[in-house]
């Protein structure tokens, strides 16, 4: 099975660990894995703020490159639903493309929920919007998080509710953003967890962010940094 | 009179600052986050007895697809059905011919005051203001209308308008203001929900037996027979539909369903969405007018205002599917916080942000900045459509009308700046590994960024810190690696 990774600009930039992490746990599980260079962004930023055609670009782009895999893995929920769901409406030409988000992969296409891995610390779990409302795979990091050594899976109060990021949203709507995101603190903080983690590292930098500002000693990672603990 | 200016929305800043005003109140962010979870609890109880809850919802989104692609022969369907039955029917392009009718029919029959039925259309068009241009009083007699009315306020939410209202308050606005209208509160008040009920039925009471003009809108229309369908708790829509002598129903266009069958559907998706009810407690049907019971006289004004022209978007006609349940506002996470009247219609929240742009006229042209903030105004997160009995998908429709935004924005603009640039340097890979690079050399530590700057620098900023660009990206350590 030929595996394109796309690791996404955020990972790229800011999280490349997510990257290595997500390649070591693939080839750990005996994956072949493949980084395509030409490639960049998903383009949700643009489609998300309505900027159709500079979107449509990096949809095409997108599709050049990953071409001929026969899956496509990414460690980001919110990029998968990007290009799985809103790639058919920016070009309804285009062949839709097996790409998945990386836990999805190991449970649904390797049938893997034990991947061998060790964390003795307390981990509370951020369901993003778009694994459990896009994608409809909330469950698997979850069942992953459940059968990894020594992790003490911890539950959110309210574990389905937007933490505000919402790319732009951020920004532009940056008081309402962040006091979604401080709600979202205050439930992780009160679960007493020592790690918070979810399958997309933009949710993580924005409760990140504002765990740093209130120099919270809570560190967030994503799943799959998790997985990749060696045991 | 209650006062010398009935509040409208116009003048409502743009979402962002508006939300934060809102948001900057925490007497309303706690009444908006403890009733809406409760309403939302409720509901998710109700919903989960029917064993055919998607069906329901797929089969009440293909009823009114069906009649909006129907609509103009509906529409002469359901007028000639009420005329038959001895009804008047009027059909109004906007708000000022709709507000034009009513006033004409009120002075007609020499009346001052009229009682009215709760309705988002009178709302919409703002007829209680432009009543009282004509000198005549317009009575909300609905409790948390009537909440709203009295407190000088503006409504929050489609079903619970006074949402943003605790007990205590709702105490001294009936105190302070029955007095000025007509029965006066008892002295010894409580804020007992019962009390609170019992000092508005007996203000309102006297109203009622007055009136001889009552207003409504309407929950849905039905053409095969001419039927007007109206869902209410209070027993007080019952009252306003059959004391006074003459009714006026304001209705817009997209409510009509086209048989008397498919109201099955919709009364049981509506109660169970909107007050998390088996059945409402009262369902007043009516069809034109029946000599010796109920009103002499029916008028049935037909409203446009915007309707045809949401009609037209291919991607955002499906916001006229909407039966006004509200479930979209109570599971909202940015409604949840700032409340509805930072939304600057009478319909907020996510179903807000889809219509009110529509009607006011989005499709076709610029709009103001206000109406423009109102498709941001949501992360995305995608659990109204998860909600909708109607199965609206609102997140797609509000990246729809985002688009439209930015499509007709002009002159200089730094956001399409960063947008044209992030798009070259998407475009272009080498360009961005070596961008990549230069800002991990610069910035490239191992803790998180805090500074100052313009714009969205300064928004991100103000609260929150960033990660650092890493000072190895991935796509470099890969080369490093693997070559």
């Amino acid at each position: 099975m030929r595996v394109g990774l796309f690791v996404t600009c955020v990972n790229d930039a800011m999280f490349p660990d997510v990257g290595r992490a997500t390649v070591r746990l693939l080839e750990r599980l005996g994956v072949t894995v493949d980084f395509p260079a030409a490639q960049s962004c998903c383009g949700q930023m643009h489609f998300n703020s309505g900027y159709r055609r500079a979107c449509q670009s990096l949809a095409a782009q997108f599709a050049d490159v990953f071409s001929g895999y026969d899956a496509v893995v990414t460690p980001s929920a919110s990029c998968a639903s990007m290009v799985r769901h809103h790639y058919p409406q920016v070009s309804p030409q285009t062949t839709p493309l097996p790409v998945y988000e990386v836990s999805e992969f190991l449970v649904d296409v390797l049938g893997v929920t034990n991947v061998g891995a060790s964390f003795p610390y307390s981990v509370a779990l951020h369901q993003t919007c778009h694994s459990q409302r896009l994608l409809g795979i909330a469950d698997r990091p979850q069942r992953l998080l459940a059968a990894v050594d020594g992790l003490r899976l911890v539950e959110l109060t309210f574990p389905t509710e937007c933490c505000g990021f919402g790319g732009t949203f951020s920004v532009k709507n940056r008081d309402t953003s962040v006091a979604m995101g401080k709600d979202k603190v205050a439930d992780v903080i009160a679960t007493g967890a020592q790690v918070l983690a979810s399958a997309d590292m933009s949710c993580l930098l924005h409760i990140g962010g504002l765990l740093s500002r209130d120099r919270s000693p809570v560190r967030i990672m994503h799943v799959v940094e998790i997985l990749a603990a060696a045991a | 009179m209650t006062g010398p200016q009935i509040p409208t929305f116009s003048g409502t800043a743009p979402f962002p600052v508006a939300a934060r005003q809102a948001l900057g109140n925490p007497q309303l962010r706690n009444n908006m986050s403890r009733a809406t979870a409760t309403i939302q609890a409720k509901r998710q109880r109700a919903v989960a007895e029917l064993d055919d809850w998607e069906p329901l919802r797929s089969a009440g989104a293909a009823i009114k697809d069906d009649a909006l692609a129907r609509l103009p022969d509906l529409l002469v369907q359901l007028e000639e059905r009420v005329v038959d039955a001895g009804g008047v029917v009027h059909w109004a392009r906007d708000a000022a011919e709709a507000n034009a009718i009513v006033t004409r029919i009120a002075r007609h029959h020499g009346a001052t005051e009229v009682v009215k039925v709760k309705s988002m259309v009178t709302q919409e068009i703002e007829l209680n203001a432009a009543l009282h241009k004509a000198g005549i009083d317009a009575w909300e007699t609905d409790l948390a209308e009537l909440i709203v009315q009295l407190g000088h306020d503006l409504p929050s939410h489609i079903l619970v308008p006074a949402i943003h209202r605790s007990r205590a308050e709702i105490r001294d606005i009936f105190v302070r203001e029955m007095t000025r209208n007509g029965r006066p509160a008892p002295a010894d008040l409580t804020d007992e929900p019962a009390a609170l009920a019992e000092a508005a039925r007996l203000h309102l009471r006297e109203k009622f037996l007055r009136a001889k003009v009552a207003i409504s809108g309407a929950n849905f229309a039905v053409a095969e027979t001419g039927t007007i369908v109206v869902l209410e708790s209070e027993g007080n829509g019952r009252m306003c539909l059959t004391l006074p002598k003459v009714l006026v129903s304001i209705v817009g266009i997209e409510k009509l369903v086209p048989t008397w069958a498919d109201l099955e559907v919709f009364l049981q998706l509506l109660p169970r969405s909107s007050t998390a009810e088996r059945m409402n407690p009262y369902t007043s049907t009516w069809t034109g007018v029946t000599p010796g019971d109920g009103p002499e006289e029916f008028h049935l004004i037909l409203l446009d205002n915007g309707r045809s022209a949401t009609l037209a978007d291919p991607v955002g006609r499906q916001a006229l599917r909407c039966i006004r349940c509200s479930a979209c506002l109570n599971v909202c996470p940015v409604y949840r916080r700032t409340g509805g009247v930072a939304y600057g219609s009478a319909y907020p929240g996510p179903i807000g942000a889809i219509l009110t742009p529509q009607l006011r006229g989005i499709n076709q042209h610029q709009v103001d900045d206000q109406t423009a903030s109102l498709p941001f105004a949501s992360s995305l997160c995608g659990a109204c459509f998860e909600v909708c009995p109607v199965r609206i998908d609102i997140p797609e429709v509000l990246v729809h009308l985002r688009t439209k935004v930015v499509d007709r924005r002009r002159g200089f603009d730094g956001e399409r700046a960063v947008m044209a640039a992030a798009q070259a340097l998407f475009v272009k890979s080498r360009w961005l590994a070596a961008v990549e690079r230069l800002a991990g050399g610069l910035l490239g530590r191992r803790r998180w960024l805090r500074m100052r700057g313009p714009a969205w620098v300064g928004a991100w900023f103000a609260s929150r810190d960033f990660p650092p660009p890493a000072r190895e990206p991935f796509r470099i350590w890969w080369r490093r690696s693997r070559s």
